[in-house]
């Protein structure tokens, strides 16, 4: 539900090529994303007014682009007469659009008003009149000479082009939640995001192709206004477009599989980062509420008693659920020593505290070592007497050295080491018979410390020996 | 240590859940001062001043009160601990006698560096024993550094010698092997008393090794250190 409350970095508006203002455009949403739309992180929402207002488009009200408005609010001035100014310029050589695209290109949005819906283009029909008086005005007038005029409307030309192929980049997000009465409200549910996916990419294409013809119209002009190849005639310019078209399509048949399935992978790498973001912020919710619930109740209840077994049990569960990817217990001795952990936990209602530095892969000796502080730590948990153990693990390069503690009762090791049978053999013999060493550190009244140890030869790093 | 009629130390709770809190006051209450510290001398008694469960009111309360010591969940809404941490020290400035101490449910690594990196003096967990969690407080409050074996751990693999990590500035990027040994004991659950006999040094230069390894791990580079702050979208 959080997962389409997204930024877009990039917009969508001004000359509507395909004339579906409506219709959002699916690739501008995968590319949005990849550029880091990312979070809101508060851009969303409202801020405190700068004074003055920063040159920024504004898209509240904005009949293309929002650059007039922007501008306006900028200076402080109604939007009206710079609109009127930006028409009025284009009767000198198309200059009005040349500075629109301009601007267009490189002023950023207005973060407190991405999204806004457009203005009534009903709007737009006196400057679209008053433009087309400017140009018969210019016309009657005179104007410059013709070379120079063509100049600039060809300039023009191909920058308005550009400026609706680059803000493809961008603003489907926006443009959708305009669009959509549905997604205005609440966030559209992402799974509607991959269906609206498919059907927008009409949408873009003619977008693009629009986009294009229009720089390639300007472009074309150009050379032939300015470098016009020898005894360049009207036929010769068209049977030349006629086979550079050619080549394109030759290009594009051989590219439009390769495009195909890129936009595929995009959409297939965009629903699974929509997962992992939506388990990510579930694991937090989880994590916040219950593990408090089950730290509370640890708190609260005697060590040992069922109501804490059971808590620890659940909080350990959920942990490894939600963090722990430390690998399988039979592969990876950082697991194994947590499973371990946890069984003892379990058969015994007592707190194992486990740190591992460093990892090593499973196999014989490793396994005898897992068994032997397997030992150690029931012998804490039946003999010592206390709430909690503590489990430390460290992987050297050459060593791997395991230490089990409690500050328990404690006993003499001379005077019970007749007695203690379980522990010579399961600890101390064990760990010998495969070349470690055990040592037990323990005083009446001061805790004790198994401590266990074993080379690591470079064919057991791996996990192979 | 302080006199036993040194005035309590002043503590604030930052966290979002009610129980919680009541839970933590309630324990620090029993807390009486005079009782034995860690190493032998009368404790300070400990005084809950405040509480608050969200980032805005929090930073109001804190900058007021100025409190000796601020218990701050590291997972909040709006922000998090972080945020807190970050405002009251733009406040008070960076060297202001408040300081913090995070406490967290999560074992999760970038939780708990991002939180150290910001500034806190050590970190807990929230099943921490009541006896602890007043020790901690105490060791905070005298400007040491508080690490949980978990902690000690992190922070001994984060540092741990691998071949190609290159090493900007030796001072900040390693760890010195007595620093080694003392988070090693500290990660095997070993009390400051039992660390200071085992290694046959005082209480106090555990402490100094302790808070030299939070030095280092709050100013060091790092790529693990990086890459966990950056993670945290602390850079």
């Amino acid at each position: 539900m959080w997962l389409v409350r997204r930024t877009g970095c990039g917009w969508y508006a001004g000359p509507d090529a395909a004339g579906t203002p409506d219709r959002r455009s699916a690739i501008d949403t995968v590319v949005d994303d990849r550029r880091g739309g990312g979070w809101p992180g508060g851009s969303l929402g409202p801020r405190p007014p700068a004074e003055p207002a920063r040159l920024q488009r504004r898209q509240d009200g904005r009949l293309a682009a929002g650059v007039a408005a922007g501008i306006a609010a900028h200076l402080a001035v109604p939007v009206v007469p710079v609109r009127v100014g930006f028409v009025v310029l284009l009767g000198f050589n198309g200059l009005g659009a040349l500075l629109y695209a301009v601007f267009w290109a490189v002023l950023p949005v207005a973060p407190e008003t991405r999204g806004a819906p457009r203005g009534r283009m009903v709007t737009l029909l006196p400057y679209a009149a008053l433009a087309v008086g400017v140009l018969v005005f210019r016309g009657l007038a005179g104007g410059d000479q013709p070379a120079t005029a063509a100049l600039g409307w060809l300039f023009a030309l191909i920058a308005v082009g550009a400026g609706i192929i680059w803000h493809q980049a961008g603003g489907g997000d926006q443009r959708r939640r305009a669009a959509d009465p549905a997604a205005a409200g609440p966030p559209a549910t992402p799974w509607l995001g991959a269906v609206l996916t498919e059907t927008g990419r009409r949408a873009y294409l003619l977008r693009f192709v629009a986009g294009g013809v229009l720089i390639v119209v300007g472009t074309i002009g150009l050379a032939a206004v300015y470098a016009p190849v020898g005894g360049a005639t009207v036929a010769a310019v068209v049977n030349g477009l006629l086979f550079a078209l050619l080549a394109l399509a030759g290009v594009g048949l051989v590219a439009a599989p390769v495009l195909w399935r890129i936009f595929g992978a995009l959409r297939e790498e965009r629903e699974a980062r929509i997962r992992e973001q939506e388990r990510a912020e579930f694991a937090a919710m989880v994590h916040d509420q219950v593990l408090h619930t089950l730290a509370l109740i640890q708190r609260n209840v005697a060590a040992g008693s069922v109501a804490h077994r059971l808590a620890r049990g659940q909080e350990r569960t959920l942990r490894n659920w939600l963090y722990t990817s430390t690998g399988a217990p039979n592969e990876r001795l950082a697991a194994a020593l947590e499973q371990i952990a946890g069984e003892v936990e379990d058969a015994y209602g007592i707190t194992v505290e486990v740190v591992v530095v460093g990892d090593a892969g499973t196999g014989e000796p490793v396994d005898a070592l897992v068994a032997a502080a397997r030992e150690a730590l029931v012998n804490a948990a039946r003999h010592a007497g206390v709430p909690t153990v503590s489990l430390y693990a460290e992987v050297e390069p050459e060593l791997v050295s395991v230490f089990v503690r409690d500050r328990g009762v404690g006993f003499d090791p001379q005077a019970v080491d007749a007695s203690r049978h379980g522990v010579r053999g399961s600890i101390i013999g064990r760990m010998e018979r495969h070349g470690g060493r055990a040592e037990i550190v323990s005083a009446p009244g001061e805790g004790t410390e198994v401590r266990l140890s074993l080379p690591l030869t470079a064919d057991r790093k791996d996990g192979s020996g | 240590m302080s006199e036993a009629t040194a005035p309590p130390l002043r503590v604030f709770l930052v966290d979002d859940h009610a129980m919680f809190r009541t839970g933590v006051r309630a324990e620090l209450a029993g807390q009486v001062p005079g009782g034995q510290g860690e190493d032998g001398a009368a404790a300070v008694g400990i005084e809950v001043v405040g509480e608050a469960s969200t980032v805005a009111d929090a930073i109001r309360q804190i900058v007021a009160l100025t409190p000796d010591v601020v218990l701050l969940d590291v997972h909040l809404p709006e922000g998090g601990g972080r945020a807190v941490l970050e405002a009251v020290r733009a406040e008070l400035g960076t060297g202001g006698p408040v300081r913090f101490l995070a406490l967290s449910v999560s074992d999760a690594a970038e939780d708990v560096i991002g939180l150290i990196r910001a500034g806190a003096r050590g970190y807990v967990t929230k099943s921490i024993s009541a006896t602890e969690l007043a020790a901690a407080i105490r060791r905070v409050a005298d400007g040491d550094a508080v690490f949980s074996p978990r902690l000690a751990g992190f922070v001994l693999d984060a540092f741990a010698a691998r071949p190609d990590a290159p090493v900007a500035d030796p001072e900040l990027d390693q760890l010195t092997t007595r620093e080694r040994e003392v988070l090693r004991l500290l990660a095997r659950g070993y009390a400051y008393k039992e660390i200071a006999k085992e290694l046959y040094i005082s209480i106090k230069t555990v402490e100094t090794h302790v808070s030299n390894v939070l030095r280092k791990l709050q100013m060091s580079n790092r790529y693990e250190l990086s890459r966990w702050a950056a993670d945290r979208r602390l850079i």
